[in-house]
């Protein structure tokens, strides 16, 4: 029998546990948000209420966008630009910035993240084996930031000592050849790095294996970028928001529209804070992985994969039958943070 | 003459105006000039404070009230229902201003006897918890709900008191000694309630939202409670026109003060059946119906040197006792530990001022502490406590 003391029976009768009214001091005030109330729902009750405004980031674009192709040729010439070079490579030129900006991680929940461009994850970058990487990079937010590019470099654009951060303010380019071929990441390194990275600064960077003798090496497949991530809403080192790109649940309500027959290929990134590990589980089907994306040859074939934060790996698909299947972190608690999303299969129509 | 009295009436008025009139002009002033801004207060992030005032389930539902009891608007952005999103509705929308209720509909397959936490997550991502700690359906507040409340309060609150009562033809044959021991063991008996109460109405005045003050709250019951009953004392005297207190006014007293301290403990009983936290408290139950015979001797003890009539007696039963009904009945359909607070407050102040009319009765003018420390008083205290005591750990 449980045992009760008069006193806490007492207190359990007085809500003694409804306690809830910690005070807290919250981030930074939120502009009027029109939120929807008694948002009607779908069948399965579980999942976030309302949809995030997609304005100024939509994770459906963010899928398919690397090297700012989702912007005008005008508007996009601002951030990227490539010039090819003597012997059939290219000089690619990105201008990235970090700067302070509350994102939408969830229907009417904001996190006050330090961002790359505006955005997170930050922006996907893309280069084929051999490129030129030069990153012009200026320090808009209100603390030292640096890039920090996985991949082959030399140590002063490594951005990680003490003396890479760049202050508010200032600049610094980062300048390198892309290798190896693969799916890799870049994240700013200012200490303390675990705050850098949960707070939002990070992004993809994918290298092309290279053409030989005029052979792709990768098949053409329907491309879609993922990073595994997660936000800390109320500092107490544990995640409130898992998403794949920020926004929890996004894709039940907009599934990932693939064809069915057709190769599609993920690029996915884990950089999930706090938590050791990250998951992804696709159902109704099985997938090829190339960890880190360095071989060719698939070196497993599964329906769940498993990354520690930094892994990535280049997965890829075909769907055999049309209709909707689910994909999520195999970690149910992930899942249902917000990790959890659907595939939309069509048949492939002749005709288009 | 009338004219000049109205003019001075008049300057009166100004006298007392003027302050406020300037005061008010004061706030115009604080308001349209807003000085924080100068050092940045209006720079700070918001202070978010939310609490959950009621929790009840239903099959496959959970409803919540939260309050939000912190000076700045705080705006839902999302519920988890034992980590994860679920979907919820609101009554009045999802930003609530300070003081503000809304009532959340979530519609959650919970599981009866298990733990369930429901998590408030804001738009800033601020979060508040309430946990609920065995799931069972609330009752609804129907007749069959009424009707057990009503006996839970008989058999708490009015047979022990009654039963208490019947030793009346007892004491009212004690000899001088015996009435002192008597007298001193019920002051015994009402001390301890007086701490218990003070403890558990202080407890439970630091849960309540900070807005309400409960301390504030506690402290007004106690003292109102004192005061009133000294002045319903007087009035008591004054009607019967006695020289001295009377055993029947003193009886009727204490009769009113246990009477204020067991509506607070039917509150909580009625509560804690509501919230379905009690299941298991027959025990309980029990344990009170033994404790509160206590609090029948502690009526009758005034009376042991009048005549009392059987009406009489009942009258003081109804008095004591009944609250408790009344007191299950509230708590179990409308509780809020604000109520609870306020009348363990009262409760406090009405044994006190009880204690002090008894001792006023036995030593009219002597001093106080020298009739204590006599060995039939001293016993009778020691006595009393170990009685409160004894019970009280079935209770507890």
């Amino acid at each position: 029998m449980k045992r009760l003391s008069r006193r806490s029976w007492l207190q359990v009768a007085g809500l003694g546990s409804l306690a809830g009214g910690t005070t807290r001091i919250a981030s930074r005030s939120v502009g009027a948000q029109e939120e929807g109330d008694n948002v009607p729902q779908r069948p399965h009750q579980m999942g976030a209420v309302g949809r995030v405004s997609t304005e100024s980031f939509d994770p459906s674009v963010f899928l398919r966008t690397w090297n700012f192709s989702d912007l005008t040729q005008v508007e996009r010439r601002r951030f990227y630009r490539e010039t090819p070079r003597k012997d059939g490579t290219m000089l690619r030129e990105y201008e990235l910035f970090s700067v302070d900006r509350e994102v939408e991680i969830a229907p009417g929940v904001f996190f006050p993240a330090w961002t790359y461009n505006g955005q997170v994850p930050g922006p996907t970058l893309r280069a084929t084996e051999g490129d030129r990487i030069r990153v012009n990079f200026l320090n808009q937010g209100s603390h030292p930031h640096t890039i920090h590019f996985h991949g082959w470099h030399p140590p002063e654009v490594d951005g990680s000592l003490p003396e890479h951060e760049v202050r508010p303010g200032e600049r610094f380019v980062y300048e390198f050849d892309a290798e190896p071929f693969g799916v890799h990441l870049y994240h700013c390194h200012a200490t303390p790095l675990r705050r850098h990275i949960h707070k939002g600064l990070y992004g993809t960077f994918i290298i092309d294996p290279k053409e030989v003798d005029g052979m792709v090496h990768r098949e053409p497949a329907d491309e879609l970028v993922m990073v595994m991530n997660a936000f800390d809403t109320n500092f107490d080192a544990e995640n409130e928001v898992y998403a794949v790109n920020t926004v929890a649940h996004h894709h039940m309500h907009d599934p990932i529209r693939v064809r069915v027959g057709q190769l599609v290929r993920i690029y996915l990134v884990n950089l999930t804070e706090f938590d050791l590990i990250n998951s992804i589980h696709m159902h109704g089907m099985f997938f090829d992985v190339m960890r880190t994306g360095t071989q060719l040859k698939p070196s497993e074939t599964t329906d769940t994969l498993m990354l520690c934060q930094g892994e990535r790996a280049v997965i890829e698909t075909k769907f055999r039958y049309p209709g909707e299947f689910m994909f999520h972190a195999h970690q149910s608690e992930f899942a249902e943070l917000g990790w959890m999303g659907l595939f939309s299969a069509e048949e492939h129509r002749r005709d288009s | 003459m009338t004219a000049e009295i109205q003019k001075s009436t008049g300057r009166l008025w100004l006298i007392a105006l003027t302050p406020l009139v300037l005061l008010g002009a004061l706030l115009v002033v604080i308001v349209q000039t807003w000085p924080g801004n100068a050092i940045g207060v209006s720079q700070h992030p918001p202070v978010e404070e939310l609490s959950f005032s009621t929790a009840k389930l239903r099959p496959n539902e959970i409803l919540i009230t939260v309050f939000n009891d912190g000076p700045d608007t705080v705006t839902i952005g999302q519920i988890q229902v034992d980590d994860a999103y679920w979907a919820f509705t609101s009554d009045v929308g999802t930003t609530l201003s300070h003081l503000q209720s809304a009532r959340l509909t979530i519609p959650y397959p919970w599981v009866e006897g298990e733990q369930h936490t429901v998590r408030v997550v804001t738009s800033t991502g601020a979060t508040f918890d309430h946990e609920i700690s065995v799931a069972v359906e609330t009752p609804r507040p129907d007749l069959r709900y009424f009707l057990a409340f009503t006996l839970i309060g008989t058999y708490v609150g009015v047979i022990p008191v009654a039963l208490g009562l019947l030793w009346f033809p007892l004491v009212a044959r004690l000899g001088r000694t015996g009435l002192a021991f008597l007298l001193s063991l019920t002051v015994g008996l009402l001390l301890f309630l007086m701490v218990d109460a003070g403890q558990e109405g202080l407890e439970m005045a630091l849960v309540v939202p900070e807005s309400y003050q409960g301390v504030m709250l506690f402290g007004f019951g106690v003292f109102g409670a004192y005061l009133g009953l000294e002045l319903l004392g007087g009035w008591l005297r004054g009607k019967r026109q006695a020289t001295a207190t009377s055993g029947w006014t003193l009886a009727l007293l204490v009769a009113i003060g246990i009477g204020l301290h067991n509506f607070g403990e039917g509150l909580a009983i009625g509560a804690a059946f509501a919230l379905g936290e009690a299941g298991l408290g027959t025990l309980l139950i029990v344990g009170f119906t033994l404790h509160n015979t206590t609090e029948g001797l502690a009526i009758v003890a005034p009376l042991a040197r009048d005549r009392a009539k059987i009406s009489e007696l009942v009258k003081l039963g109804v008095v004591g006792g009944a609250p408790t009904i009344a007191g299950a009945w509230l708590g179990g359909l409308v509780y809020s530990p604000l109520w609870a607070v306020m009348f363990l407050g009262i409760g406090v102040g009405a044994i006190a001022q009880v204690v002090v009319q008894i001792l006023r009765q036995v030593v009219p003018d002597g001093p106080v502490m020298r009739f204590l420390s006599t060995a039939p008083a001293l016993s009778g205290l020691s006595v009393g406590f170990v009685l409160m005591y004894a019970t009280g750990m079935l209770v507890g």
